[in-house]
C-alpha cells in the first residue's frame, strides 16, 4: 500500500516544529516495509493547526495537527479505518470547517504540493492564465484586469488595471514590472505564505503583467527576514527559467520576460513603493516625492508597475477563469477575494481568503475562536501598525474598502489583530508613535522629528503630565503628522493614535 | 554692480525648458509658465514667496521639508509645491489658515531639534530657517527643549575654509544633493535613518573624505550648519560687488561680498554663464593670498642682483627702468629689449603691454605666457577654421552626446566644466577619454568613460589620424557636411593622406600603444553621435606636434559635421583666466589685436594713426628667442608682468642664465616669485581683486573684473605700465580701463561693439561682438567658417626627437591638480596647501619595483638636460613606462627636466614628453640644493630692502 505523507516546509510550520516531526516520521517510515514517501509541502495557511501532517493513501487524503514529534509512531501505526478515532484527527481538510467556510482563489493551491514541483502546479491549472495571455495583445490584458475590479493589495487599494494601463501607454521601451513582496506589517503573512507554497503562481502573474505593459524584466523585492521564501522564489525562478516560463521565448513564444530576486536590508519604509524604488537602484530607502508616479518614472527613471505579491498573483486566476468571474465575488467596488491574516492575540490563527463583504465579527466568530488567552477581545488593529484599533462596536463594519474608511479604519493588507482586555491604549498609541519613530526614513519631518516628539509626549500623558496641554498638543501633532508628512507611514501614524483616543478615552484619563 | 548685500533670489527650483506653455492662477494671479514647473517656481516669478526649506533652485525638488505646502482646488491634500508641476487651469492657494497651522506644526517640530542661540550664530540675518520662522509666524515651541535632539552634536573643522556644525543641521539634503547634482562627487550622504539621519561624508571628516572643497554644499545650506569659516570669523558682508575669478580658463562669474574694502566670501553668481552658481575650492576660498604678509606693496630697485632691495617711489622705480632700458637700446640697438605680458592680467593691461612695446620700445618684442601652452590652439585652428578660439559655450555640453576628452583633466583644472561635462555623462551622453593617464573622468562615482584610450605621451597625431582613419575608410563621415562647407580639394588631398593604411589604427598601433579595435569602436561612437564634442588641453598643445594635433581635433570636427551649433565644436580647455584674451589683445610678436599680422599694411596703418607712431613691419622675438639671445648676450632688457618664467618655462638651466644675463630686468608681480629673484626692478602688482578690467574665458567670453579693494602698491598694474610707458616718453594718459577698452574696439573688429555699459547691461559677452552680432557670439562658425570654407590640414605624424631609449627609458608627462594653480604663486599661499603640499612623482607599481623604489622614498629624476629629486607615488593611474608628476612648487623643479624641444609652429615647449631615467636617491639634487640657498639669499636681500630717502 504506497503512502504520501505531507508534512509542511513552510516558515510558520517549521517555527512550531514541522522539521521535528518530519524527521521524527522519516525514522518511522525507515522501519517499516510499505512504499511511503514524504513531501515537504507548503502550508495551507491554518497555523494554528500547525504541526500540520496529511495522509494520502489511495487517493483519500487526511490530516493530523498540531502534532508533537512524539505523536508520529501512533499514527503511522493505525490503520485508515482507525484513524479518525485519533484525537488530532482532522479529516479531509477541504472539508474541515475553517476551510470550507473559505472561498481560496490565491490560495487555492497553497499547501497542497511541493511548492516547487512543476508538474504539480501545471496539474492545478498552473500556467493556464499565461498561455492565455500569451494569446492576447497588451491592451486586452490590461482590460482584463481592469474589468475584474482587481485593487492593489498592498494597502492602497489602486485600481490595478488604471496603473497598468498607465504603464502600457507611458512612452520609451524599457519598462519595468517590480513586486513589493516587503511584507512589513505586524500580524501579516500572506505575501510569506504565498511565496513559500505557490511561487509559480507570482512568478507567472508577473510575466502576464510584463506582457500587459510591455516589460522584460521584473524585479521582487522581498524583505531579508524572510530566507526560507528566498530560496524557494530562488529555485523557482531557476526551474521556471529551465523550463521555458521565463527568459527568451516563454512558452515557445517569441516574448521575453527576466525575472531577478533582490533583498531588502531590513526596512519597513521599503514597503512603501517608492522607497523600495530606491532601495532597488541600490541607494538608501528613502520616500519619493510624487509626482511622478512611478508608473510614469518609476525604477531607474522608466515607466513601473509596482504591485504587491498578492495583487501580481491574482492575476493567473484572472486570466485563466476571466475578469467577470472574479468580479461576481465581493461588493461595491471591493471586488474578488480578501485575504485576512489572523494574528495577535487569537486562538485559531492563520490565513482566511473570503469574498469582500464579509463582517470582521463574523470572520472572528467562523475562523477566530476567541483570544488565545481565553479573556474577552477588546480591540482589533486592522490593516497593520499604522491602521485603526477598532472597538466592540465597529467589528460588524464590512471588509470593503470604501466602508473600513467610512469606520476611520482601513483593510490595508489585510492584517487582524487582536487585543484582550488586558490592553493599555495608551500603551498603544505610545507604540504607533514609536514605531514610527523607529521605522521612519528619516526624509520629512513631520514623520522624522514629529514620531520622536509623538513619543515623548505620549509619555507625558502616560505620566499624567499636564495632561491637557499634552492632549491638545498630541491632537495638533497628530494633524501636522497627518497633512503633512511625505508618504503614508507619516500619514497615518496618527490613525492607532486617535483612535485609541478616541474608542477608548477611559486609558488616557 | 556695487549693491548692499543680500541673498540672490531664489525660485526654489531649477527652470524648465519646455515649449508648451501651461496656464494657472496661484493666490488670484494669472501665471503662464513652461509645462513641467513648480507651483513654487511659478509663484516666485510673479513675486509670491512660498515658505520653503528643502528647495532652492540649483537642484531639483525634494520634498522632504514640508513647508511649502499648498492647496489646490479640486485636489486632496496639501500638496508640496516644490514637486507639484503647474498644471493647465490650475488654481492655488499658497496662504490658508489650514496651511499656516501645518506649516507652524512643522516648524515648531524643527526649531524643538535646534539650538536657540540666534544671536550669536554666524549666519544670524542669512539664515532660512530664522526667515522661515518669521514668515509661519512662529510663537512658541510647546514641546520644549527636554526631548530627544542633536544640539550635543561634535563640530567638524576638519576643512580649513569651512565647519561642520552638525547640530544646526535640518537634514534637508540640500548639501547632499548640490554635491551630486551640482558638482557631482557624491562625497557626502545621509546616514542613519529616522531622527538618526546626519549628514555625513561617507564615516569620516571632511578632509578626509572624497569631499573636493567645491563649496557647493556650503552654498547650498540654508542654515549655520555649512559655514565659511571667513563668515564665521567676520560676520556677515554688507555689500557686494560683481567679478570674474581669477584662476583657470572657466572665468567663473563671482560676488566678492564684503565689509568695507575686506573681502568675506566669494559666491558665486548664479547669472554668471560660465559656471550658473558653481564654483571650486580655489575660485571660492583661495583668495586669501591677495592680502597675504608676502605681498610686496612698495616699488623696489638695486644695481645687482646680489645687492639688496631698495624700496622707493613709484617714479623712481620706473624712471630707474626707464633709464636702463633707453641706455642699452642705445648701446645694443632697438631690438636689445623686450616684454612679456601675462594671462592672468586683464585685457587692458595686456593691450597696454603691447602698445608700450610697439609703439615705446619701437619693436615686436612682445610675447604672452600663451607661447608656453595654447599658441598651437591659435594656430591650428586659424589655419582650418580661420579663428583661434573656441567654437562654443560651456553650456553647449548639455546638448552632447558623445564627448571626447583629450589631453585634459577637467576634474582638476577646470572643476566647473567638469561638473557641467558630469552631469551630462550622469544624463547618459558617452565619453571618451585620450590620455596617457587614467584621470579621474575615466572612472569616478557615476562616471565611467566608454573608451579611455591611453596613448603614448608623444603619439597624439597618431592618435587622431587613426580616428579620423577608421571615420573615413569605413564611410561614417558627414559628406554633406564637407561638400557644403570645407574646400573640396584640400579634402580630397587629406582624404587621400589618411584613407592610406600607413594610417590605420593598426600600423599605428606602435607608436599609439593603443588597442588599435578599442580605438576602431571610439572612432565609431564619436562619428555616429547625433552632437559630438572634442574637448582638449594643452595634454594636446604642449608637444613638438601641438599645432599638427589641434589640427588633427578641427579635421576630426569638420570631418564628422561637428561645427556650428549647440553640443558640437573644438573646445579648447584653456588653462588661465584670461589666455584667450591676452592672445586676442595682440600679445603675440607677429600680430596686432584681433589675431591680425604685422605685414599687412592697413591694419597697422590703423595702429599707427590711433598711437601716432610708425610701427615696425617685422615680427619681434617670441619668448624662447629672447631667452636664447639674452645668453647670446643680444638681448638685454625684459619687462615681465605676471608671469613666472623662472618656475614656468622648460629647461630651467637655460631660463636662469638668460636671467642672469640681463642688465635690466622688470618684473611686475604681487610676490617675489621665482623670476624676481632674478630681478634689478620689482613693480608692486595689483590682485583681480584691486583693479578694474576685463579677462575673456575659454568660450570667448569677455567677463568684467571689479575693483574691490584699492590697489595694496597705489596702482593698479595698467597704471604701473602706463607709469614705466610714460617714464619712456611713451605718453599714455589712461583715467580708467574702460577707456582702454574703447580703443581696443576702435581698433579690433571682432570687439567693436564691446564697451563696459554693454557688459554691465548683459554681464558677459562672447565675441565677435560687433555690428553682426551686437550681444556677441555665443556659437562659432554657424552658417560658414571664419575662413569661409573650412580647410583639412594634412597632419602627418612625424615623431619628437624626444624618445625613450636605453639611457632614458621612462617618459616623463606633467599635469595639475585641483587645488594648487599653475606655479602655485597664490595658491601656495592659502590653505589649499592643505590637500597638496608637495609635488609627487606618480609612477607605476612595475616601474618601481624594477628600480626597487617604494612609496615616498626620494628618486632621481634624470633627463638629458637636467637632474631632480621627487617623492616617489606608486599608482596605476600611470601605465608602465610613463611617470607623471605636477609643477605647483619652486621646489620641485619639474621644468630642470624639461627639454628646449617646442611645437614646430609656435614654439610651445614640450613639457609633456621629457624621457628620463628614474632611481632611488637620498637627498634633493644638486640644483635643488641651489635653488634652496639661493631663495634663502634672495629673501635675505628682500628682508634687508631700506626704505630709500
Amino acid at each position: 500500500m504506497s503512502q504520501r505523507f505531507f508534512i509542511p516546509r513552510d516558515t510558520t510550520a517549521v517555527a512550531v516544529g514541522a522539521n521535528e516531526v518530519a524527521n521524527t516520521l522519516a525514522a518511522v517510515l525507515s522501519e517499516q516495509v510499505s512504499e511511503a514517501t514524504i513531501v515537504r509541502n507548503g502550508s495551507r495557511g491554518a497555523f494554528w493547526l500547525e504541526p500540520l501532517m496529511e495522509i494520502e493513501t489511495q487517493g483519500e487524503r487526511v490530516g493530523f495537527g498540531p502534532l508533537f514529534p512524539e505523536d508520529v509512531a501512533d499514527i503511522v501505526a493505525l490503520s485508515p479505518a482507525d484513524r479518525t478515532e485519533h484525537p488530532k484527527y482532522l479529516g479531509k481538510l477541504e472539508e474541515h470547517p475553517w476551510f470550507a467556510g473559505q472561498q481560496r482563489l490565491t490560495f487555492a493551491r497553497s499547501g497542497l504540493d511541493d511548492p516547487l514541483c512543476l508538474d504539480a502546479y501545471l496539474s492545478r491549472h498552473g500556467f493556464d492564465g499565461l498561455e492565455h495571455a500569451l494569446h492576447l495583445p497588451p491592451e486586452d490584458i490590461v482590460d482584463e484586469v481592469t474589468r475584474s475590479g482587481l485593487r492593489g493589495r498592498g494597502g492602497a487599494a489602486f485600481p490595478a488595471g488604471i496603473k497598468w494601463n498607465t504603464v502600457l501607454q507611458a512612452a520609451g521601451d524599457e519598462k519595468y514590472i517590480a513586486c513589493n513582496a516587503d511584507e512589513g506589517d505586524s500580524g501579516t503573512f500572506a505575501d510569506r505564505l504565498l511565496m513559500e507554497s505557490d511561487p509559480y503562481m507570482l512568478i507567472e502573474g508577473m510575466t502576464i503583467a510584463g506582457l500587459a505593459v510591455g516589460a522584460q524584466q521584473g524585479y521582487i523585492y522581498l524583505r531579508s527576514e524572510y530566507p526560507h521564501a528566498w530560496e524557494v522564489m530562488h529555485t523557482a525562478i531557476a526551474k521556471a527559467e529551465a523550463a521555458g516560463y521565463l527568459g527568451e521565448g516563454i512558452c515557445d513564444s517569441d516574448r521575453q520576460f527576466h525575472l531577478e530576486l533582490r533583498l531588502g536590508a531590513g526596512s519597513y519604509i521599503c514597503g512603501e513603493e517608492t522607497a523600495m524604488l530606491e532601495s532597488l537602484e541600490g541607494r538608501r530607502g528613502v520616500v519619493r516625492a510624487k509626482p511622478p508616479l512611478p508608473a510614469i518614472e518609476g525604477l531607474f527613471g522608466k515607466p513601473t508597475v509596482v504591485n504587491n505579491v498578492l495583487t501580481l498573483a491574482a492575476i493567473p486566476t484572472i486570466m485563466a477563469g476571466g475578469a467577470e468571474a472574479y468580479a461576481a465575488l465581493g461588493q461595491g467596488r471591493s471586488l474578488g477575494t480578501i485575504t485576512l491574516q489572523l494574528a495577535g492575540n487569537i486562538k485559531n490563527g492563520g490565513l482566511v481568503e473570503v469574498p469582500y463583504g464579509a463582517t470582521l465579527r463574523a470572520i472572528l466568530d467562523q475562523f477566530g475562536g476567541g483570544t488565545r488567552s481565553g479573556r474577552p477581545i477588546r480591540a482589533i488593529q486592522v490593516g497593520g501598525p499604522l491602521g485603526a484599533y477598532l472597538p466592540e462596536p465597529l467589528w460588524d463594519t464590512p471588509l470593503d474598502y470604501e466602508a473600513f474608511a467610512a469606520a476611520g479604519g482601513m483593510l490595508g493588507h489585510g492584517g487582524v489583530v487582536v487585543f484582550d482586555d488586558t490592553v493599555d491604549m495608551a500603551q498603544q498609541a505610545r507604540f504607533a508613535m514609536a514605531f514610527c519613530a523607529e521605522e521612519s526614513c528619516g526624509k520629512c519631518t513631520p514623520c522624522r522629528v514629529g514620531s520622536v516628539r509623538g513619543t515623548e509626549v505620549m509619555d507625558r500623558i502616560i505620566a499624567r503630565e499636564s495632561l491637557d496641554e499634552n492632549m491638545a498638543l498630541l491632537d495638533d501633532l497628530c494633524e501636522t503628522m497627518e497633512l503633512g508628512s511625505l508618504c503614508a507611514m507619516g500619514g497615518l501614524t496618527p490613525n492607532p493614535v486617535r483612535s485609541a483616543l478616541q474608542y477608548f478615552p477611559e486609558d488616557f484619563a | 554692480m556695487l549693491q548692499y548685500y543680500e541673498p540672490e533670489k531664489d525660485y526654489g527650483t531649477p527652470p524648465v525648458q519646455s515649449s508648451e506653455m501651461v496656464s494657472a492662477n496661484i493666490d488670484g494671479v494669472s501665471i503662464e509658465v513652461p509645462a513641467g514647473t513648480s507651483i513654487m517656481r511659478a509663484a516666485a516669478l510673479v513675486g509670491i514667496k512660498v515658505p520653503k526649506l528643502c528647495a532652492t533652485d540649483s537642484i531639483d525638488a525634494f520634498g522632504s521639508c514640508r513647508i511649502c505646502l499648498v492647496e489646490i482646488e479640486g485636489r486632496r491634500g496639501y500638496p508640496a509645491s516644490c514637486t507639484t508641476p503647474v498644471e493647465e487651469g490650475m488654481q492655488v492657494q499658497t496662504q490658508t489658515p489650514k496651511l499656516a497651522k501645518i506649516r507652524n506644526g512643522v516648524m515648531e517640530l524643527y526649531i524643538s531639534d535646534h539650538p536657540l542661540d540666534c544671536l550669536t550664530c554666524p549666519t544670524n540675518g542669512d539664515c532660512e530657517l530664522q526667515d522661515t520662522a518669521g514668515e509661519v509666524g512662529l510663537r512658541e515651541v510647546r514641546y520644549g527643549f527636554e526631548g530627544e535632539n542633536h544640539l550635543a552634536a561634535e563640530k567638524d573643522e576638519s576643512n580649513p575654509y569651512f565647519t561642520f556644525d552638525p547640530s544646526k543641521c535640518i537634514v534637508c539634503s540640500r548639501c547632499v544633493r548640490a554635491c551630486e547634482e551640482t558638482q557631482g562627487t557624491f562625497a557626502l550622504t545621509i546616514e542613519g535613518r529616522g531622527f538618526d539621519s546626519k549628514v555625513s561624508a561617507g564615516g569620516v571628516d571632511f578632509l578626509n573624505s572624497e569631499c573636493v572643497s567645491c563649496g557647493a554644499c556650503v552654498d547650498a545650506c540654508p542654515t549655520a550648519t555649512l559655514t565659511e569659516n571667513s563668515i564665521i570669523e567676520h560676520g556677515k558682508p554688507e555689500h557686494t560687488v560683481l567679478t570674474t575669478c581669477a584662476y583657470c580658463g572657466v572665468g567663473c562669474g563671482f560676488r566678492a561680498e564684503l565689509k568695507g574694502e575686506q573681502v568675506v566670501r566669494m559666491t558665486p553668481w548664479k547669472e554668471g554663464k560660465a559656471n550658473e552658481g558653481h564654483a571650486c575650492v580655489k575660485g571660492r576660498f583661495a583668495f586669501g593670498y591677495a592680502t597675504h604678509p608676502d605681498r610686496i606693496t612698495s616699488p623696489m630697485i638695486r644695481d645687482s642682483i646680489d645687492e639688496p632691495w631698495r624700496k622707493v617711489s613709484w617714479d623712481q622705480a620706473v624712471n630707474f627702468a626707464a633709464q636702463r632700458f633707453r641706455k642699452i637700446q642705445q648701446e645694443y640697438g632697438r631690438n636689445s629689449i623686450g616684454a612679456i605680458s601675462s594671462s592672468r592680467c586683464t585685457n587692458e593691461e595686456v593691450y597696454l603691454i603691447q602698445k608700450l612695446v610697439r609703439a615705446g620700445f619701437g619693436n615686436n618684442n612682445v610675447d604672452t605666457c600663451a607661447r608656453v601652452c595654447h599658441s598651437p590652439t591659435g594656430f591650428g585652428l586659424k589655419t582650418t577654421l580661420g579663428e583661434s578660439a573656441g567654437t562654443q559655450t560651456f553650456a553647449s555640453v548639455a546638448k552632447t552626446d558623445v564627448a571626447i576628452v583629450m589631453g585634459a583633466n577637467p576634474t582638476e583644472a577646470h572643476p566647473v566644466f567638469a561638473s557641467r561635462l558630469k552631469r551630462r555623462l550622469r544624463e547618459g551622453a558617452k565619453l571618451i577619454v585620450i590620455d596617457p593617464r587614467k584621470i579621474e573622468l575615466v572612472s569616478s562615482p557615476h562616471i565611467r568613460a566608454d573608451y579611455h584610450l591611453p596613448v603614448n605621451p608623444g603619439a597624439n597625431v597618431a592618435l587622431l589620424n587613426a580616428l579620423a582613419h577608421v571615420i573615413v575608410t569605413e564611410n561614417l563621415h558627414d559628406a554633406e557636411f564637407i561638400d557644403q562647407r570645407c574646400e573640396s580639394e584640400a579634402f580630397s588631398e587629406w582624404q587621400a593622406f589618411i584613407a592610406d593604411d600607413s594610417q590605420s589604427p593598426e600600423s599605428l598601433e606602435q607608436a599609439t600603444g593603443v588597442d588599435p579595435q578599442a580605438l576602431r569602436e571610439a572612432a565609431r561612437l564619436y562619428a555616429s553621435a547625433p552632437n559630438g564634442a572634442i574637448y582638449y588641453g594643452l595634454g594636446v598643445t604642449e608637444h613638438s606636434q601641438g599645432s599638427t594635433a589641434v589640427m588633427g581635433i578641427a579635421n576630426l570636427a569638420m570631418l564628422t559635421g561637428n561645427l556650428g551649433r549647440e553640443g558640437v565644436g573644438v573646445n579648447p580647455m584653456r588653462g588661465q583666466n584670461n589666455v584667450q584674451g591676452s592672445c586676442d589683445m595682440g600679445s603675440f610678436p607677429h600680430e596686432l589685436p584681433g589675431y591680425r599680422h604685422l605685414s599687412d599694411a592697413a591694419t597697422r596703418a590703423l595702429f599707427e594713426a590711433e598711437w601716432q607712431v610708425d610701427l615696425d613691419p617685422e615680427p619681434g622675438m617670441r619668448i624662447p628667442n629672447m631667452f636664447d639671445a639674452a645668453v647670446d648676450g643680444q638681448f638685454r632688457g625684459l619687462y615681465c608682468q605676471g608671469e613666472d618664467v623662472a618656475q614656468s618655462d622648460p629647461n630651467t638651466h637655460h631660463i636662469e642664465a638668460a636671467l642672469g644675463a640681463l642688465d635690466c630686468l622688470v618684473v611686475q608681480d604681487i610676490f617675489l616669485n621665482e623670476t624676481a629673484k632674478f630681478a634689478h626692478v620689482f613693480l608692486p602688482g595689483a590682485s583681480f581683486l584691486e583693479k578694474d578690467g576685463t579677462f575673456i574665458n575659454a568660450e570667448r567670453r569677455i567677463s568684467s573684473v571689479r575693483k574691490v579693494m584699492s590697489p595694496l602698491s597705489g596702482k593698479a598694474d595698467w597704471e604701473a605700465t602706463m607709469a614705466f610707458a610714460n617714464a619712456l616718453g611713451c605718453d599714455m594718459n589712461y583715467q580708467h580701463p574702460s577707456e582702454i577698452m574703447d580703443e581696443i574696439a576702435k581698433l579690433t573688429p571682432t570687439f567693436h561693439g564691446v564697451s563696459y555699459s554693454l557688459l554691465d547691461e548683459l554681464g558677459s559677452i562672447q565675441w565677435p561682438c560687433n555690428e553682426l552680432a551686437p550681444e556677441g557670439t555665443p556659437t562659432m562658425h554657424v552658417d560658414e567658417f571664419v575662413r569661409g570654407k573650412g580647410y583639412f590640414a594634412v597632419t602627418e605624424f612625424v615623431p619628437t626627437e624626444e624618445r625613450a631609449n636605453k639611457r632614458f627609458p621612462l617618459l616623463l608627462t606633467t599635469g595639475r591638480i585641483l587645488s594648487q594653480y599653475n606655479v602655485g604663486a597664490q595658491t601656495r599661499r592659502t590653505e589649499n596647501s592643505t590637500w597638496h603640499e608637495e609635488d609627487l612623482l606618480e609612477i607605476h607599481s612595475h616601474d618601481a619595483q624594477e628600480r626597487g623604489i617604494n612609496e615616498g622614498d626620494w628618486v632621481g629624476i634624470q633627463s638629458r638636460v637636467g637632474t631632480t629629486v621627487l617623492h616617489a607615488h606608486i599608482s596605476d593611474r600611470v601605465k608602465p613606462g610613463v611617470i607623471y608628476t605636477t609643477f605647483h612648487h619652486p621646489v620641485s623643479g619639474a621644468n630642470v627636466v624639461t627639454t628646449d624641444n617646442s611645437d614646430w609652429a609656435t614654439n610651445c615647449p614640450e613639457y609633456k614628453v621629457t624621457a628620463v631615467q628614474v632611481s632611488k636617491v637620498n637627498e634633493p639634487s644638486a640644483w635643488q640644493a641651489r635653488q634652496q640657498k639661493f631663495d634663502r639669499r634672495q629673501h635675505q636681500l628682500l628682508k634687508q630692502a631700506t626704505e630709500d630717502a
